[in-house]
């Protein structure tokens, strides 16, 4: 096949680089439109990443810090598939995760808040997506957390995700929350998102038939990057 | 009732937040868990090439650092070719060559410094090349989607005439803000405005 473009991202489905609710986001805005390009090999290109990258445990939150203990919080399993926008799975790719531990509190030297850091929970996972495009981390359940944007914002549980697929156009970090969670909706940083299906797309789902009982709980999140024309059709792409 | 398409909807993005590095190097966010951390080196030691030297910093709209900026880099070798399999010429690409890195930024002055190699000219549609460049993506708390952009080598001026991304800014004063600044011999300054005066170039890609 010779190489093709990407579908144009759907903007109406993107947060916009600026949306007051989310006071950070006045500053760091660019304010001119984006340069429209038509994409060359720098776009449809990107890293690649093996098995000699990560290591055994790397998606697994609950073992990958322990110093001689089991974190604290409620045991989860997160699974789910990385697919692109044609329904195909994107196989081989690196997915990363990090987050709060149980109280809300992350590992990281500029977090003070008052929730207790966890001897046992470091916060960050990685691991390849198989030939169907599956992931697995087993974690633990993110609390909220306050956070200065008005006096009294808290942030929902969530778990931020950064995926690669194979393109440099299809790079993205994101959020998962999980069903249920009162604060969702609450939150000026789900607000961002102008789509109310686009904010569901990033709310996973309770999987009670992948817990494993007496053991941990399970959510699926299924994650899907940009996807790619099939045919090169005049304006060709490459110089010979 | 017209035919239902079969695509998926692209999962929407959100801010890789403050303590994105806890993820991505989590040696700056002041642990250790992994054995190797990813994207630390452009061009680890014994990787054969010309090296260059890039430091700079992001800027807010309001002229202030961004000091938890984190910045992923894509780039071709120094004869132009990508370490993917969908580079025509992959097969000859720099050994060692991953053509990816992450850069952060120094907590307290915001400052950015990354080594990497001298990317050569790389082809563009229909045979028209492209200027040597370094593929930017920018993540911090406050951007809502990842900011794509470029930056050039000050030296290649006339391959800028003709690179496709830098002739197609219409306000032409703008696509200086993708040109970086010579400060020595293979080095480079290249500071990133996100909004203002000077407001750097970002692309849709
Ligand atoms: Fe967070």
């Amino acid at each position: 096949m010779k190489p093709a473009e990407f579908y144009m991202r759907d903007r109406s489905l993107q947060p916009p680089a600026l949306h007051p609710g989310y006071k950070t986001s006045l500053p760091r805005s660019p304010r001119h439109a984006l340069l429209t390009l038509q994409q060359t090999v720098s776009e449809i290109t990107g890293p690649t990443f093996g098995h000699g990258d990560i290591d055994a445990l790397d998606n697994d939150l609950t073992l990958n810090f322990a110093h001689g203990g089991l974190p604290v919080g409620e045991r989860i399993l997160l699974s789910g598939r990385v697919l692109d926008e044609n329904n195909r799975p994107v196989p081989n790719t690196l997915v990363e995760i990090w987050q709060a531990n149980a109280s809300g509190r992350y590992r990281h030297k500029k977090d003070a808040y008052l929730g207790a850091l966890d001897p046992n929970f470091g916060g960050c996972g990685r691991t390849l997506t198989d030939a169907e495009g599956r992931y697995v981390f087993r974690t633990i359940k993110p609390g909220p957390y306050p956070w200065l944007n008005y006096v009294n914002s808290w942030r929902p549980a969530h778990i931020h995700v950064s995926v690669f697929g194979t393109s440099f156009s299809q790079r993205l970090i994101t959020q998962l929350y999980f069903e249920g969670d009162p604060l969702i909706p609450k939150c000026p940083i789900v607000q961002t998102i102008p789509d109310p299906d686009a904010i569901q797309q990033l709310i996973a789902a309770l999987d009670l038939n992948s817990a494993v009982p007496m053991d941990c709980l399970a959510y699926k999140f299924d994650i899907v990057l940009r996807g790619r024309r099939s045919t090169l059709f005049e304006n060709r792409l490459e110089g010979n | 009732m017209v035919q239902d398409l079969p695509y998926l909807r692209e999962t929407a993005s959100q801010t890789a937040g403050p303590y994105v590095h806890i993820g991505l190097a989590p040696g700056a966010a002041g642990f250790h868990t992994f054995e190797t951390e990813l994207g630390q080196a452009l061009a680890p030691a014994g990787v054969a090439g010309p090296r260059v030297t890039i430091e700079g910093c992001v800027y807010d709209g309001l002229g202030a650092p961004v000091k938890d900026i984190l910045i992923e880099v894509w780039q071709a070798d120094p004869q132009g070719i990508y370490p993917h399999p969908e580079d025509p010429r992959f097969a000859q690409c720099t050994a060692g060559f991953r053509g990816w890195g992450r850069v952060i930024s120094d907590f307290d002055s915001g400052q950015f410094c990354f080594e990497t190699l001298r990317p050569g000219a790389v082809a563009g549609r229909a045979g028209r090349m492209q200027a040597p460049h370094l593929n930017l993506w920018l993540v911090s708390r406050g951007i809502n989607i990842g900011l794509n952009t470029r930056m050039y080598f000050p030296e290649d001026q006339d391959a800028h005439a003709t690179d496709p991304v830098l002739a197609s800014i219409e306000q032409r004063a703008r696509a200086a803000t993708l040109i970086a600044v010579a400060t020595g011999p293979d080095s480079y300054r290249f500071d990133i405005h996100l909004q203002g005066a000077a407001e750097t170039v970002f692309i849709d890609i």
